[in-house]
C-alpha cells in the first residue's frame, strides 16, 4: 500500500481528474503505518528528544565527568615530573614556597605613606554567592558594539512595536482559544470568534513577526555592508505605514469589514496597500544600503533579506489584483498567497537573520556559504509551487494538486541544507548552550525548522490529507512553524543583539522563565491539537456523526488553552525583559567627580 | 557572469524574475483558467436577499469554521450528493464590491460542519434563526458563537405584522416580557443558508467519489433491516429540532415523547406529517416536508424508531404503509 501511495505521488503528475479517480483510497485500516504518519511521529519524537537533551545539558553531569578526567591527568603528569627531579632542586623550591607562604602585604604597597583621597578603594564589592541561586549563571555580554545612535533608536522602535503586537496578538489568540471551552464568554459582536480569529493571525503576522524581522534586518544590512543605513527617515515612514495598517486592519475586521475571509488576506486592499507601501520603502532602503556596501561581496544574509522583500511585494500585488479572483480563481490565488506569505516572507527573511545572528552569537563563521546559496535558490523554486497543497481533493485541477504535493516533498532539499548548515555551525559549541541564554532559543528554532517543515511536507501527501485536513492538526502545524521556528528565532536574535547595542542585559531569571514557559506551552499546544486532530479525522472517516467529533475535541481544546496560557504569560515576561534591555540609560547616581586640580589643592 | 555574490542588481533582478515567472505559471495562469468555467444548467443566480446574506456570512467570517467543499473522497459523501465542481461557485464567488473581493468560501477548517448542502439538511427557517440566536438551544454540545446582535428584543406591543418573531423561551431573553425579533441581517443570512443546495446533475455526469477500501458491512437480509438504522436516520434528519431526547425545544419544536400523534396505533397522520410537513400549530415552528428527501424505507425506519423510543409504545411502521400514504398525498 505504501508503494501504491508513492507511485500515485510520482505518476499522478499530469494525470487528469477522471484518470485519477480509478485509484482507490489507501487503506485507512492501517493509517498508523503510512509513511506520512510514521514520519510525523518520528519527527515529533525527534523534537522531544532535543528537549530532553537540553535538560540533560543543564544537569551538566557530562561536564563534571570531563573535568574530573582532566584533573586526574594533570595529577599523573605532576607525579611523573616529581619523581625525575633532583633533591637539591626540590629543597630550593620548598624554601621558596615557605617564604612565599609567610609573606604578607603591608597595605602600603600602592599608596606609599601618603593619605588616599578615594574612600572606595579598588574593589567595591566582593561576593562569593551566585547572583541568583535558582538558575544557572549566564555569561555576561562583554562586547558592546559601537552602533550609530539613529540605528539603535530605529531598532528599538521596530522591536518595541513588535513586542507590543506580540502581547496584543497572543492575548487575542488566548481569548479566542478559550471560546472553544466557553462559547458564551461574551455576547459582543466585535469580540465574536469569527471576527477575532483573523485579528489574532494578522496581528502576529504583520505586527509581531514582520516588525521584528524588519528591525533586526536593519542591523544586519548595515553591519554586513559595513556602511550606514541609506535613509533613517524612510525607515520611520515605513514604520508608520506598516503599524497603521495593522491598527486599521484590526479595527475594520472587528467592526465586520472583511476582505473575503481568505487566510492572511482578510485586510481589505486599502489597508494592504499601506502595508505594501511600507514593504516597498523598506526594500528600497535595504537595497540602497547594500548597493553602497564597502566590501565587494554581498553577505548571504542579505540575499535572503532582499529576496524575501522583493518576493513578498510581488506576492501581495498578485494576491490583491482583482482580474483573476472570481470563482475558483480566487481559490488558486488563496493557496498560493497563504503559503507564500509564510514561505517567502517569514521563512526566507528569518533564515537571512539566522545566517547573521547565529554565527555572531557563537563567534565563528557560518559552516558553508554554498549550502546557504543552494537553499536560497531551492527555496524560491520549490516553495513557490506548493500552495495548492492546502486544497488537496478540492475541485481545483488535479495536476495542480499533484505538482504541489511533489514539490512539497522537494522542500526537503532547502530544509535539510539549511538545518545542516546551522547545526554544523553550532557543532563544537554545544557546551556554550548551557552558558548562554541566546543559544537555547536558536537550537529550538533550528530543530523546529527541520521538524516543522518536514512535517509540513508529509502533511501534504494525499493519505495524510484524508486524516488531517480540516482538523485542528493544521492549527497545530501553523503554531509549530510560526511559533516554533519564526518566533523562537526572532527571540534568539533579539536577545543576541539588544544587549550588544544598548549595553543592558535582561535578567537571567526572566529569560529562563520566558524560554521554559514558551517551550513547554508550545508542546502542550501542539501535542494536544495533533492528537485531537488525528482522532477527529479518524472519526470522520468512520462516518460517525459530526457532533461526536466536536465532543471528542473538548479535552484537547482545554489542553490547548492551558498551553496557550503558558505561552501568553511567557510573552509578558519577554516584554519585561525587552524593557530591561531597551530602557533609557539612567543618569549616573554619583556626582561628577571633582576635577583633578582640586585633588592637589 | 553569475556573480550574484558581488552584483546586487543581478541578484535582485534574477530572484524577482524567477519568482514572478514561477508565480505566473503556478498561480496566475491556473487562476485565469479557473475563471473560464460556466455555471451548471440548473443553477440559479443568488437573489438580492441571498447576496445580502452572503455578505453577513463574510462579515462574521463564518469561513473560519465552516467549509463549503465536498471533496472527491468517500468520507465527504455525508456533505453532498456529489463532489463539488468549479461551476458550483460561479455565482457565489464573485467580487463583492469595490472594497472586498470574492469570498473565500471553500475554507480550510471544519470546526463546524460543511455547509454545501445545509439548505437541504436544515430546511426550516425557525431552526436556523433559533440556532443563530443561540446554537446551544438546538445543539447542546455546539461550540459555535451566538449571534444575538442579529436579533432584537421588542415589547409585545411594538411587534408588528411584518416582524419575524423567533420562538425562543422567555428565560433566555433579557426581558422575559419581550419577544425576540429577527433583524433583516439574520433573515438575509438564513435566506443565504437555505439557498445552499447542490445543483442537480444528471446521473453519471458528475465526477464520482474516490471509493474507500474500507470493508462495508454486509446488510443483513430482511425487510426490517435494509441496513437502515432508525436511530442513525433520526439523528441525521430529525434530532436537530426534535432533539436526541425526543423532547423537542419548548416554544419552538414539539416533543415527540408521549405525543398522541406519534403513539397513535394508526400511523397515517405521523407518516403524512413526515411526508408533507406541518404548520398547523402557531405556537411551534413550521416543519418542512421530507417526502422528496427520504425513501419509504427510511421514513418507515424513522417512524418505527420514534414509536419505540423515549417511553413511546406503538406498533412498527412498514415501508408499504408509507408507500400507501405517499400515493394518497400525491393524489391530493
Amino acid at each position: 500500500m505504501k508503494r501504491t501511495t508513492l507511485l500515485l505521488l510520482l505518476l499522478g503528475f499530469g494525470l487528469n481528474q477522471s484518470q485519477a479517480q480509478t485509484v482507490p483510497n489507501p487503506a485507512i485500516d492501517q493509517w498508523w503505518s503510512s509513511p506520512g504518519i510514521v514520519g510525523t511521529a518520528l519527527l515529533i519524537a525527534l523534537v522531544s528528544l532535543v528537549a530532553i537533551v537540553i535538560i540533560g545539558s543543564r544537569l551538566s553531569a557530562l561536564f563534571q565527568g570531563l573535568q574530573n578526567r582532566a584533573e586526574s591527568r594533570k595529577k599523573e603528569t605532576l607525579k611523573s615530573e616529581l619523581v625525575n627531579w633532583e633533591e637539591e632542586d626540590l629543597d630550593w623550591i620548598l624554601e621558596k614556597r615557605k617564604a612565599a607562604k609567610k609573606y604578607r602585604l603591608t597595605g602600603t604597597e600602592l599608596t606609599g605613606k601618603g593619605n588616599s583621597d578615594d574612600s572606595r578603594g579598588l574593589i567595591a564589592k566582593v561576593t562569593r554567592d551566585p547572583e541568583n541561586p535558582l538558575v544557572d549563571e549566564k555569561k555576561r555580554e562583554t562586547l558592546r558594539m559601537e552602533t550609530p545612535k539613529p540605528l539603535r533608536k530605529l531598532m528599538i522602535w521596530y522591536l518595541g512595536a513588535a513586542v507590543f503586537w506580540l502581547v496584543f496578538g497572543t492575548l487575542v489568540g488566548q481569548y479566542v482559544g478559550m471560546k472553544f471551552i466557553w462559547p458564551e464568554m461574551d455576547q459582543i459582536s466585535w469580540l465574536s470568534f469569527g471576527r477575532l480569529r483573523p485579528v489574532h493571525t494578522n496581528t502576529v503576522f504583520w505586527g509581531w513577526a514582520s516588525m521584528a524581522m524588519v528591525g533586526l534586518g536593519y542591523f544586519v544590512i548595515s553591519r554586513t555592508s559595513n556602511t550606514g543605513i541609506f535613509s533613517y527617515s524612510l525607515a520611520k515612514i515605513a514604520w508608520y505605514l506598516m503599524n497603521s495598517a495593522v491598527v486599521l486592519g484590526n479595527f475594520l475586521l472587528m467592526s465586520g469589514v472583511n476582505n473575503g475571509g481568505g487566510e492572511y488576506r482578510e485586510y481589505i486592499w486599502p489597508v494592504a496597500l499601506l502595508f505594501a507601501s511600507g514593504l516597498i520603502l523598506t526594500f528600497f532602503n535595504y537595497y540602497k544600503t547594500v548597493a553602497a556596501r564597502k566590501i565587494s561581496e554581498i553577505y548571504i544574509s542579505n540575499w535572503y533579506l532582499l529576496g524575501g522583500l522583493i518576493w513578498t511585494i510581488t506576492l501581495v500585488v498578485i494576491g490583491y489584483l482583482p482580474s483573476f479572483q472570481d470563482g475558483l480563481g480566487e481559490t488558486v490565488i488563496q493557496g498560493y498567497y497563504m503559503h507564500q506569505g509564510v514561505g517567502m516572507w517569514f521563512m526566507t527573511f528569518t533564515l537571512g537573520l539566522i545566517y547573521y545572528y547565529l554565527p555572531t552569537s557563537l563567534n565563528k563563521p557560518i559552516y558553508s556559504y554554498s549550502l546557504g546559496v543552494l537553499a536560497f535558490w531551492t527555496q524560491m523554486l520549490f516553495y513557490t509551487l506548493i500552495g495548492t497543497h492546502h486544497f488537496v481533493f478540492s475541485p481545483l485541477p488535479w495536476w495542480l494538486q499533484t505538482v504541489a504535493i511533489v514539490f512539497s516533498a522537494g522542500m526537503f532539499i532547502p530544509v535539510v541544507s539549511g538545518t545542516t548548515n546551522f547545526l554544523m555551525t553550532m557543532k563544537g559549541s554545544w557546551s556554550a548552550i548551557s552558558k548562554s541564554y541566546v543559544l537555547p532559543f536558536f537550537l529550538v528554532g533550528v530543530v523546529f525548522y527541520f521538524v516543522g517543515s518536514a512535517q509540513g511536507s508529509l502533511q501534504a501527501f494525499r493519505l495524510t490529507n484524508f486524516i488531517w485536513h480540516f482538523t485542528d492538526f493544521n492549527v497545530a502545524h501553523s503554531h509549530m512553524t510560526m511559533y516554533g521556528i519564526i518566533t523562537f528565532i526572532l527571540w534568539a536574535c533579539m536577545y543576541a543583539i539588544l544587549p550588544k547595542v544598548t549595553g543592558k542585559e535582561p535578567p537571567a531569571l526572566g529569560v529562563g522563565i520566558h524560554f521554559w514557559l514558551a517551550f513547554v506551552g508550545l508542546f502542550a499546544y501542539m501535542i494536544s491539537l495533533m492528537t485531537g486532530g488525528t482522532q477527529r479525522g479518524l472519526s470522520w472517516i468512520e462516518g460517525e456523526s459530526f457532533i461526536n467529533s466536536v465532543i471528542l475535541m473538548q479535552p484537547f481544546w482545554v489542553w490547548r488553552a492551558i498551553g496557550g496560557s503558558m505561552m501568553f504569560v511567557s510573552h509578558l515576561i519577554f516584554a519585561y525583559n525587552f524593557y530591561e534591555m531597551a530602557k533609557k540609560e539612567k543618569p549616573l547616581p554619583h556626582k561628577i567627580p571633582a576635577p583633578l586640580s582640586s585633588v592637589h589643592a | 557572469m553569475f556573480d550574484f555574490h558581488k552584483n546586487h542588481k543581478l541578484l535582485v533582478a534574477t530572484s524577482f524574475l524567477g519568482f514572478a515567472m514561477l508565480s505566473t505559471v503556478i498561480a496566475v495562469i491556473p487562476a485565469l483558467q479557473m475563471q473560464e468555467v460556466k455555471p451548471l444548467p440548473g443553477m440559479e443566480e443568488l437573489n438580492s436577499e441571498e447576496l445580502k446574506g452572503l455578505q453577513v456570512y463574510v462579515s462574521e467570517n463564518c469561513m473560519a469554521c465552516h467549509t463549503q467543499q465536498v471533496r472527491n473522497i468517500e468520507m465527504d459523501q455525508v456533505w453532498g450528493e456529489r463532489p463539488s465542481l468549479a461551476s458550483d461557485y460561479y455565482y457565489s464567488k464573485q467580487r463583492m464590491d469595490l472594497w472586498r473581493q470574492s469570498p473565500s468560501l471553500l475554507g480550510s477548517e471544519r470546526t463546524g460542519p460543511d455547509l454545501t448542502e445545509v439548505g437541504k439538511r436544515q430546511p426550516g427557517k425557525e431552526w436556523h434563526l433559533l440556532h443563530l440566536y443561540n446554537p446551544r438551544i438546538a445543539v447542546k454540545e455546539s461550540v459555535m458563537p451566538s449571534y444575538p446582535w442579529l436579533f432584537e428584543e421588542k415589547s409585545k406591543a411594538m411587534v408588528t405584522q411584518k416582524d419575524v418573531v423567533v420562538p425562543v423561551s422567555a428565560e433566555l431573553l433579557k426581558n422575559p416580557d419581550h419577544q425576540l425579533v429577527a433583524k433583516p441581517e439574520a433573515l438575509a443570512l438564513v435566506a443565504y443558508l437555505q439557498s445552499l443546495i447542490q445543483a442537480e446533475l444528471g446521473q453519471d455526469l458528475g465526477p464520482d467519489f474516490i471509493p474507500s477500501t474500507r470493508k462495508k458491512q454486509e446488510p443483513a437480509s430482511g425487510a426490517e433491516s435494509l441496513g437502515l438504522d432508525g436511530l442513525q436516520l433520526y439523528s441525521e434528519t430529525c434530532s436537530a429540532c426534535h432533539q436526541p431526547s425526543g423532547d423537542g425545544i419548548p416554544g419552538a419544536f414539539p416533543s415527540l415523547a408521549g405525543s398522541e400523534i406519534v403513539n397513535d396505533p394508526d400511523p397515517s397522520i405521523l407518516i403524512q406529517i413526515i411526508l408533507s410537513g406541518y404548520d398547523a400549530r402557531p405556537e411551534f415552528g413550521a416543519m418542512p416536508e421530507f417526502g422528496s428527501l427520504l425513501s419509504d424505507e427510511e421514513i418507515a425506519a424513522i417512524a418505527t424508531h420514534e414509536r419505540s423510543s423515549w417511553g413511546n409504545q406503538a406498533p412498527v411502521v412498514t415501508p408499504d404503509q408509507v408507500a400507501e400514504i405517499r400515493k394518497f398525498v400525491l393524489n391530493q
